[in-house]
């Protein structure tokens, strides 16, 4: 029931703060240069439209992947943004004092905040990735294989970067940890580019530093995953053994053992979150 | 083993017993860093009894408020809530709170942090209740304005309704009044009043103390993180002194002077105080200030002054001025604390 409470708190919060504006002003104008940059493609390159060719899809893949990449940074930044504020800036402004001293445990109220969050980021990520699937099928008539399996991967993404967000808002301050959370996130990516370029040359030393990231920060593995389930089978083929340098296509679909992986790496840092929230001093 | 019997036996045997207190805190400790901000607190508030918790700046008052409400963990002591270890969030479920930083969800309306808190405790509030106690803190007309536009003082009103909500049983009051205006802070003597007509308990934290004085039944005072001293009203405010204007006072009449609670001399005045008055109870005060060493001892009230002075007028002393007078307690606050000051001076 507290739990619940909480839950809706979060939500009418981020309705009702400047965020969710900012992200729908955000995601509109995303989505309308995407429709619109489709829809040149066709016009340049008829042959794109009727999907005749393995390069016309390889391109409506990759487009539709690094649209994807920009839905998740807003979703990323989104939430990270939120997280902080939620935890950290109700702390330091005195507002969780009242809440606190009734009958509630922390850890109630943590996961409260954490489920609001989980809505919030997995709705941005269901309903603007719905949106732009729609608009690469209406303008170069390209569906992607997996979708739903894509959009789960996104959320996932924006679960494992919102989780980290909350612990960081409760060991540092609210802005420092929007700010850490979402320099993560894209180092991580920029690690998993780096990795991809190492599996390319050959070269073991470099092509660890991808994987290393990848378990360490599961926002890049998982957003591989996702770029996977979007992309047609046959891009990764007329890529051939290059593909896996290039920063917009997914080389394998996840394994059970990652995705495994991924969900106890949230447990964990929740529970660290957790842990550190009951200790603290309001 | 705990069986079902030896439950309900034990429930029988405690349901003759007197309610356990609100609050009962014993040897409260707290440390932020190599600051001691709480060294070893006890203290009690009854049901339907209001206690001032009073102190100067830095005193531990608002720490220690904030570890019997589970905000802040004590390093030592123990704390229960209306017959519960504060452990339990459950302890908390019919408890009220005022914080000394209020602050409520500015993108809420002022109904729907009612409604929240309602929630949070677990308790029904319908749409008249909630108004209801809005109106009861003049915020009946703004039940439907975003938190976010308040004023301060509006805030700290809507604080107070906040606290009320789900009718506790224990209600701690920080620094009530901070923000309100003086038609405001009578409201809120009103309220505490109000609230003990009705037999809540109230913890009061307040730097006014013509307000602590009004409508606390006692007083418990911090100092540095240490209680200074505690008592009922009667007890720390039922000490009176009387200043004397004498010339030719030897030895002897110093001695006798002492002997009746001299606690201060200014060239030919000396001040003595007087036994507390009969219905004191027991008082204590680790600071001198308290009954100003004279508290404790079979009050007097008719006797005290006529046997001195006749004392001192048979040792030869010359009395040319007599003035009785009671003292407040901002004066006796005053005493406690700059009695424990030189106390601690002394020590070190």
């Amino acid at each position: 029931m507290t739990v619940l409470t909480i839950t809706a708190l979060t939500l009418r919060e981020a309705s009702r703060r400047k965020v969710l504006r900012a992200l729908a002003v955000l995601t509109l104008v995303l989505l309308g240069l995407s429709a619109w940059g489709f829809s040149r493609l066709t016009a340049v390159d008829p042959e794109l439209g009727e999907l005749t060719s393995g390069e016309g899809r390889l391109v409506a893949s990759l487009l539709l992947n690094l649209v994807m990449f920009g839905l998740s940074l807003i979703a990323a930044l989104g939430t990270a943004f939120l997280a902080g504020p939620t935890l950290a800036g109700e702390v330091d402004s005195g507002m969780s004092l009242a809440m606190l001293a009734r009958p509630v445990r922390r850890s109630t109220v943590l996961l409260g905040k954490w489920l609001g969050l989980v809505v919030f980021g997995s709705g941005f990520v269901a309903v603007a990735g719905s949106a732009q699937i729609l608009v690469v099928r209406w303008t170069v008539g390209y569906s992607p294989p997996s979708p739903v399996a894509g959009l789960a991967l996104l959320a996932a993404e924006t679960v494992v970067l919102l989780t980290l967000g909350l612990l960081l808002s409760s060991v540092v301050s609210t802005m420092a940890s929007g700010i850490v959370a979402v320099g993560l996130f894209c180092a991580t990516w920029i690690a998993g580019v780096v990795g991809g370029i190492g599996e390319t040359l050959g070269n073991e030393g470099v092509a660890a530093v991808g994987t290393v990231s990848r378990i360490l920060l599961p926002t890049d593995g998982l957003w591989h995953g996702a770029m996977n389930a979007f992309q047609d089978p046959s891009a990764l083929s007329s890529f051939g053994v290059d593909a896996a340098a290039f920063p917009f296509l997914g080389e394998a679909p996840l394994t059970a053992v990652y995705l495994g992986w991924a969900a106890l790496w949230v447990a964990m840092v929740w529970g660290l979150t957790a842990l550190s929230f009951v200790r603290r001093d309001v | 083993m705990t069986t079902p019997a030896a439950v309900a036996a034990a429930a029988e045997l405690v349901s003759g017993l007197p309610a356990s207190p609100a609050v009962w805190c014993s040897g409260l400790r707290k440390r932020y860093g190599r600051r001691t901000a709480v060294d070893g607190v006890s203290f009690t508030v009854g049901r339907g009894e209001v206690l001032g918790l009073l102190g100067p700046n830095g005193a531990g008052k608002t720490s220690v408020i904030k570890m019997l409400l589970g905000l802040v963990r004590p390093d030592a002591g123990e704390v229960m809530l209306l017959g519960r270890p504060a452990g339990d969030p459950a302890a908390r479920a019919r408890v009220g709170y005022l914080p000394e930083l209020f602050r409520y969800q500015p993108w809420l309306t002022a109904d729907e942090v009612l409604l929240l808190h309602a929630r949070l405790a677990r308790v029904r509030a319908s749409t008249a209740e909630r108004l209801e106690g809005l109106a009861r803190v003049g915020l009946a007309e703004r039940a439907g304005d975003r938190v976010g536009g308040f004023s301060k003082g509006m805030q700290q009103r809507l604080g107070l309704a906040v606290a009320l909500v789900g009718d506790p049983r224990l209600v701690v009051l920080d620094e009530p009044t901070s923000a309100l205006d003086p038609l405001g802070r009578a409201d809120v003597r009103d309220l505490v009043l109000d609230l003990k007509g009705r037999g809540v308990a109230v913890l009061l934290n307040s730097h006014l103390i013509g307000e602590v004085e009004r409508v606390c039944d006692r007083v418990v005072v911090l100092d540095r993180g240490r209680l200074a001293a505690s008592g009922t009203l009667a007890e720390l405010l039922g000490a009176r002194e009387v200043r004397l204007r004498l010339t030719g006072v030897d030895a002897h009449a110093t001695a006798r002077l002492h002997a009746a609670g001299l606690t201060g001399r200014d060239g030919d005045w000396f001040t003595v105080a007087l036994p507390a008055d009969e219905d004191a109870g027991t008082g204590t005060g680790t600071g001198a200030g308290v009954g100003s060493g004279a508290a404790g001892r079979s009050a007097d009230d008719g006797g005290a002054v006529p046997d001195l002075v006749r004392d001192l007028v048979a040792r030869g002393v010359r009395v040319h001025a007599v003035e009785p007078r009671r003292i407040s307690l901002e004066d006796r606050l005053l005493g406690i604390l700059r009695d424990a000051e030189h106390s601690d001076g002394g020590g070190r």
